[in-house]
């Protein structure tokens, strides 16, 4: 069964008169269908956390252990969500999302079948012959879904996937990840701004605080996304009296950590 | 690119506003091109007609009309015009296509390796701003007055153009791009092949256009020494005879060449890399 262990990560980032922190030691545990949302103010450190797991950063200390095996650089049983900017221009919708395929040598029958399952999965069959500059944000975002998934990762991290889109477009592709998780049941770490998107995606909760980049509080087995994908009305799980307690609660401790915050400006610019 | 369009077409397409407000250089431009044509040609037409110009200087459109048919038939006191164009055809596009080939693997090589941008980097930037008529002697001396020294005057003014366009396009690939690749389980020389090389295209393309400009401002120029063919030629010969009418139509003809190229160039552009400009 998979797994991914964070255990004692730090990165200190070199700035004009010493070094920053980052992110201070971070322990964490994720195990095979653990959706993991990490919800913090700009600065907290949770990009740089997921760049560790992508392998994209060399931790000052520590080690990202994906099943056993330290994560030293990118690679394939890790897929990536990103904010934007991360499609294949050149290449048509349906290429795009083999593209992880086609790099590991799957002919192509194989992998376009794939790739229209995949495509199917996320609402978007009929646009797979279309070129990646024709379709709109959403759409381009649930490509970007696809294509991860279509490489078959163990874990899927998500950098702000939703962060460039609309509020109506956002709930739509909230609900389609969600359906393409259950189906595929995979470990997500996905990063998010907003409270509400992280409490309905979620099945564990961390909030993360800046200088240096922590975890400040942590909720596990969170269930409105397994009631959503029960086939509960995704308004009414965001207007369920207990949803709307949690979501003020998570608010209240982002904001005190902001209050804290602004009271060493100096420290909080630099970190990504 | 809607100015690219040779002629405006009368099909009555209602002008769609997107916006309440004015953008700047909105709009076709195609329409005021083709006037300001037209009333360029009615001036020269008018001084010349009224000799306020004398033909020497200025000769008469009709005069430039009557030397390109008589080239064009070979009736004229020279090789046909279908030979020079030929010629010079020649020379341009193996010196474009021969700096294509070994210009842009340079180009990619030094966005790609330190030691290759170490290596080019110094006598590309020496010379691109030479101008080709100061080395034309030195290339004469050491190649003689063949079809090669010709070629590579052409060649030399389009390499450093393509070169820096490739080089440049290396970095065109977005951070999120290549991250993206990796985290696909790519290898560096799959992320080159899969990443980097196609969103390099778009500037490579520019950077050819940008060099077949400079192949052709430097045809004259390869055509001074012991060239009889050519269209360059053919216009420093008629100079000879103080025969305005014939570098005119010399003129117009490369111009009109040129500008035709540059459009297949943007129509080549539009289907290779449709995507440009909307990522």
């Amino acid at each position: 069964m998979p797994t991914l262990d964070i255990r004692g990560l730090t990165v200190n980032y070199a700035v004009q008169g010493g070094t920053l922190a980052a992110l201070a030691p971070v322990n964490l545990e994720l195990r095979d269908g653990d959706f993991m949302v990490a919800l913090g103010p700009s600065g907290c450190g949770k990009t740089t956390l997921l760049n560790c797991i992508a392998g994209f950063l060399a931790p000052s200390d520590g080690q990202v252990l994906l099943d056993g095996k330290p994560v030293t650089a990118p690679g394939a049983e890790r897929g990536v969500v990103f904010q934007k900017h991360a499609l294949m221009p050149w290449l048509s919708v349906r290429d795009n999302v083999a593209l992880g395929l086609r790099l590991r040598g799957v002919p192509a029958a194989e992998r376009h079948r794939i790739a229209d399952d995949k495509l199917a999965l996320v609402g978007l069959s009929g646009l797979a012959g279309r070129a990646v500059h024709e379709l709109s944000g959403g759409m381009q975002q649930r490509v970007g879904i696809a294509r991860a998934l279509a490489a078959d990762p163990e874990l899927l991290l998500m950098d702000e996937p939703m962060g460039a889109l609309d509020a109506f477009t956002r709930e739509q592709v909230q609900e389609i990840l969600l359906k393409a998780w259950s189906a595929s049941n995979k470990m997500v770490f996905f990063i998010t701004h907003s409270v509400e998107e992280a409490l309905f995606l979620a099945t564990r909760l961390i909030v993360m605080s800046p200088s240096p980049g922590r975890v400040s509080h942590a909720y596990d087995d969170l269930p409105f996304s397994r009631r959503f994908l029960a086939g509960e009305n995704a308004r009414a799980v965001k207007s369920d009296p207990e949803f709307i307690r949690l979501r003020e609660e998570v608010l209240s401790h982002v904001h005190r950590r902001e209050t804290v915050s602004l009271d060493a400006p100096a420290q909080e610019s630099a970190v990504g | 690119m809607a100015d690219s369009t040779p002629t405006p077409t009368p099909t009555p397409t209602p002008t769609v506003r997107t916006s309440a407000f004015r953008q700047p250089g909105e709009g076709s431009s195609v329409l005021i091109s083709v006037v300001t044509i037209v009333l360029l040609l009615l001036l020269w037409y008018g001084v010349t007609a009224m000799g306020w110009i004398k033909p020497l200087f200025l000769p008469k459109p009709a005069t430039v009309l009557q030397q390109f048919i008589e080239y064009v038939t070979g009736a004229a006191n020279d090789k046909p015009l279908w030979d020079h164009f030929v010629a010079s055809m020649m020379r341009v596009f193996a010196a474009f296509f021969l700096a294509v080939a070994t210009a842009v693997p340079v180009g990619l090589l030094m966005g790609m390796s330190r030691v290759a941008r170490g290596i080019f980097d110094p006598p590309i930037e020496f010379y691109r701003p030479l101008p080709p008529l100061s080395y034309l002697p030195l290339i004469i001396i050491w190649f003689g007055i063949d079809e090669l020294p010709k070629v590579l005057l052409i060649y030399l003014a389009c390499f450093a153009p393509l070169a820096l366009a490739a080089r440049s396009g290396m970095k065109s690939a977005s951070q999120e791009q290549i991250h993206a690749a990796y985290s696909l389980g790519a290898t560096y020389g799959q992320v080159i092949w899969h990443v980097i090389l196609p969103s390099a295209l778009p500037e490579i393309l520019v950077g050819m256009r940008i060099a077949i400009g400079f192949g052709w401002t430097t045809l004259v120029a390869a055509e001074m020494v012991a060239a009889n063919v050519g269209l360059g030629q053919m216009v420093l010969n008629a100079s000879n005879f103080l025969r305005t009418d014939i570098v005119v139509m010399g003129i117009i003809v490369i111009g009109v060449v040129a500008y035709l190229f540059d459009l297949l160039m943007r129509w080549v552009e539009r289907r290779v890399v449709p995507w440009k400009g909307r990522m």
